[in-house]
């Protein structure tokens, strides 16, 4: 894959650095945030006039709440809808942006997905969000709560219609070890804008998959937060825009703890007119966070003319005893070498292109824990260039 | 019985910008029969690859004018899958890695293009399988992703196993023997004489060396500098060539 091409850029070290961005303000109130503009570093990729107004107070209220549920629950594992008053809401997040804050100030009750310590989770609990409407916005809270020393599959399932916006905190306890698998699949014509903050215990990991398929606006913000030395995230993301998409990914993987890793790996692929995709990714090692090992890498796979990749990693170290730090980020189109051997041997150019866009997706696809769920995102995938005729 | 037949081939390749440079120029006039094997010997750089790329279809080399026909069919209008179906196969000097897909899916989806159908999963697992076998291919090959992480030699073995798989009409093999240890030589020249002793395979072996030559009998041997063939004989050419190198042919060039 070539590095760059004319309508996808790359652009490490531009933007604001990881530290000024964990500085930001923080705040539960709307107010105390002014409204995003194109010229704020934070929102200059995001089409904000498509945000059905989430980001200035100018949504409309109405819009049927999506709604939360889980087909099959594992003993062990509890789900409660709470009111605003609940003392887990607010131990992971704090908003830092001003969708962020309305979301919070907006929600009326919150839902709580919370699995006891030390037990194995053989089952992956599936949560359905939906039944939400294009009519207005919508607003929600999630809280995940692993116990110390457990084990479990957590899928946040987004479809059917949205305008929503809303913060997920999810909290891993010691030794607990989560796959979170969050899709974005909502139907066309929804916004969804997301903020996910991750909190990790001591020697916690967690896979954090985030899956963007669906929405005609999809913005997810992940945060990644260590408590104890020994926290380990893969933060993996995989996403496909088609024509008029607008997908965007950031994450803030914040290192204020000793001895702790990150591997960040997003890989998209773009077709049709004005698809848009952005993946601003900011690792911060702070000086306290010595024998930080992290590497972050974003690579876009632009499958015709007319689709935008904007791809951004941001390093930045502050002490000088890390075991590993990295980035990477390439953006290009198909590999003619590839398409040619491919080729070479009676395989038609579409069925080469498919071959290798399933190549491109299939180890991150391969990491989600559910059958169902790798078909869905694979036919997903494949029903798309099939459309495109590519 | 299979023919290709090369007429006067001019080929340029696009380098930097849109410049592009000459590479044969003509002078290259070949025929190869079913059941026949050629062998092209020739200097580094002397265009060997460029005429088999060009003959595969790759997009990198353009073709001024000249002929190639397949049992009489216009090879140059057909696109590279067209022409894979139409019965030719390249062999690769550098087989290309393609990440994420599998061996086994790979070389499926080739067999149902190259046969116009899926091939039959109980018989052709055993296909597979016995292929692999004859070639000294590890099973655990059939799961790793094409080419990735291969050695030299084994990708050479993986393009001999899809020639075996894929039966095809014309079979350019361009240094498959390059890089190969004494058994794998060995291994890699059995599955070419066992395509070739089938009579339905007409054999173009690109190479350096007469060592290969030890195992894979050539009918005809064509020596390849500047651009064109500038001999023709048997294989008693290719011993000489091996003696006396390619002087007296490079100094007649200039
Ligand atoms: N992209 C390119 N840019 C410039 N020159 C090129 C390009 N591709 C091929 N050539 C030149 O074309 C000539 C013929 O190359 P070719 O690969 O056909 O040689 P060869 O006979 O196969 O050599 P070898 O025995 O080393 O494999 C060489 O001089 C090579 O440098
Ligand atoms: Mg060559």
């Amino acid at each position: 894959m070539t590095t760059t091409t004319a309508d996808a850029r790359s652009q490490p070290g531009a933007g604001a650095p990881p530290a000024t961005r964990s500085a930001a303000l923080t705040s539960y109130d709307v107010a105390d945030f002014s409204v995003p503009t194109m010229r704020d570093e934070d929102w200059r990729f995001t089409p904000l006039s498509r945000l059905a107004g989430l980001h200035d107070g100018s949504f409309v209220a109405s819009g049927t709440p999506v709604k939360r549920s889980v087909a099959e629950l594992p003993s062990g594992v509890r789900i409660e809808n709470v009111g605003r008053d609940d003392k887990r809401i607010g131990t992971a997040l704090v908003p830092f942006d001003r969708i962020s804050a309305q979301a919070y100030t907006s929600f009326t009750e919150a839902f709580v997905l919370s699995v006891d310590k030390d037990i194995q989770v053989e089952t992956p609990v599936v949560v359905d969000v939906g039944g939400g409407d294009l009519d207005g916005a919508s607003f929600a809270h999630t809280v995940v709560d692993i116990g110390a020393g457990s084990e479990v599959t957590v899928v946040l399932d987004h479809t059917g219609p949205a305008v929503l916006a809303d913060n997920v905190e999810v909290l891993v306890g010691d030794n607990a070890k989560l796959i979170l698998v969050s899709v974005q699949d909502f139907d066309s014509g929804s916004v969804h804008l997301q903020h996910q903050r991750l909190k990790l215990g001591r020697d916690a990991r967690i896979t954090h998959i985030s899956v963007s398929l669906g929405g005609d606006v999809v913005r997810q913000f992940t945060t990644v937060d260590y408590t104890g030395r020994g926290g380990d995230a893969q933060a993996l993301g995989i996403y496909f825009a088609d024509g008029g998409q607008h997908l965007e990914h950031r994450q803030l993987v914040d290192h204020s703890v000793p001895d702790c890793r990150s591997n960040v790996v997003y890989r998209g692929a773009l077709q049709g007119k004005d698809a848009h995709t952005v993946w601003i990714g900011d690792v911060l090692i702070r000086p306290e966070a010595t024998g930080t090992d992290t590497y972050e890498i974003n690579r876009n796979l632009v499958l015709t003319e007319g689709a935008r990749a904007d791809s951004v990693p941001n390093l930045e170290i502050q002490t000088g005893e890390v075991v590993g730090a990295g980035h990477a980020s390439a953006t290009g189109r198909f590999d003619d070498e590839q398409l040619f051997y491919l080729m070479s041997r009676g395989i038609t150019a579409e069925n080469a292109r498919r071959l290798v866009v399933r190549g491109f997706f299939a180890e991150l696809i391969g990491r989600i824990p559910v059958e169902e769920l790798r078909d869905r995102i694979t036919a997903t995938v494949e029903a798309r260039l099939a459309e495109a005729g590519a | 019985m299979s023919t290709l037949e090369i007429r006067d081939l001019h080929v340029s390749v696009a380098i930097a910008d849109g410049e592009e440079k000459q590479i044969l120029r003509g002078g290259v006039d070949l025929t190869v029969k079913a059941g026949e094997t050629h062998a092209i010997m020739g200097p580094n750089g002397s265009g060997k690859s460029t005429l088999a790329y060009s003959i595969a279809g790759h997009p990198k080399y353009r073709i001024t004018s000249g002929s190639v026909t397949l049992d009489g069919e216009d090879l140059l209008s057909m696109t590279v899958d067209e022409r894979a179906r139409a019965g030719m196969f390249l062999a690769m000097q550098y087989p290309v890695e393609v990440p994420g897909v599998s061996v086994s899916n790979f070389l499926r989806t080739a067999a149902t293009a190259v046969r116009g159908e899926a091939p039959k999963l109980r018989t052709w697992i055993k296909e597979v399988k016995e292929a692999m076998e004859r070639l000294e291919v590890d099973s655990a090959f059939a799961e790793r992703n094409v080419n990735e992480g291969f050695s030299g030699g084994e990708k050479k073995r993986h393009e001999i196993l899809q020639l075996e798989l894929l039966k095809p009409k014309i079979a350019i093999l361009d240094e498959t023997d390059s890089g190969l240890d004494i058994d794998a030589l060995r291994v890699v020249s059995d599955g070419v004489n066992r395509v070739s002793e089938t009579g339905e395979v007409g054999v173009l072996l690109i190479t350096h060396y007469t060592r290969i030559l030890r195992y894979v009998k050539p009918d005809f041997v064509h020596v390849f500098v500047g651009g064109k063939i500038v001999e023709e004989g048997g294989s008693e050419l290719a011993d000489r060539l091996e003696s006396e190198g390619y002087v007296r042919y490079t100094k007649a060039a200039v």
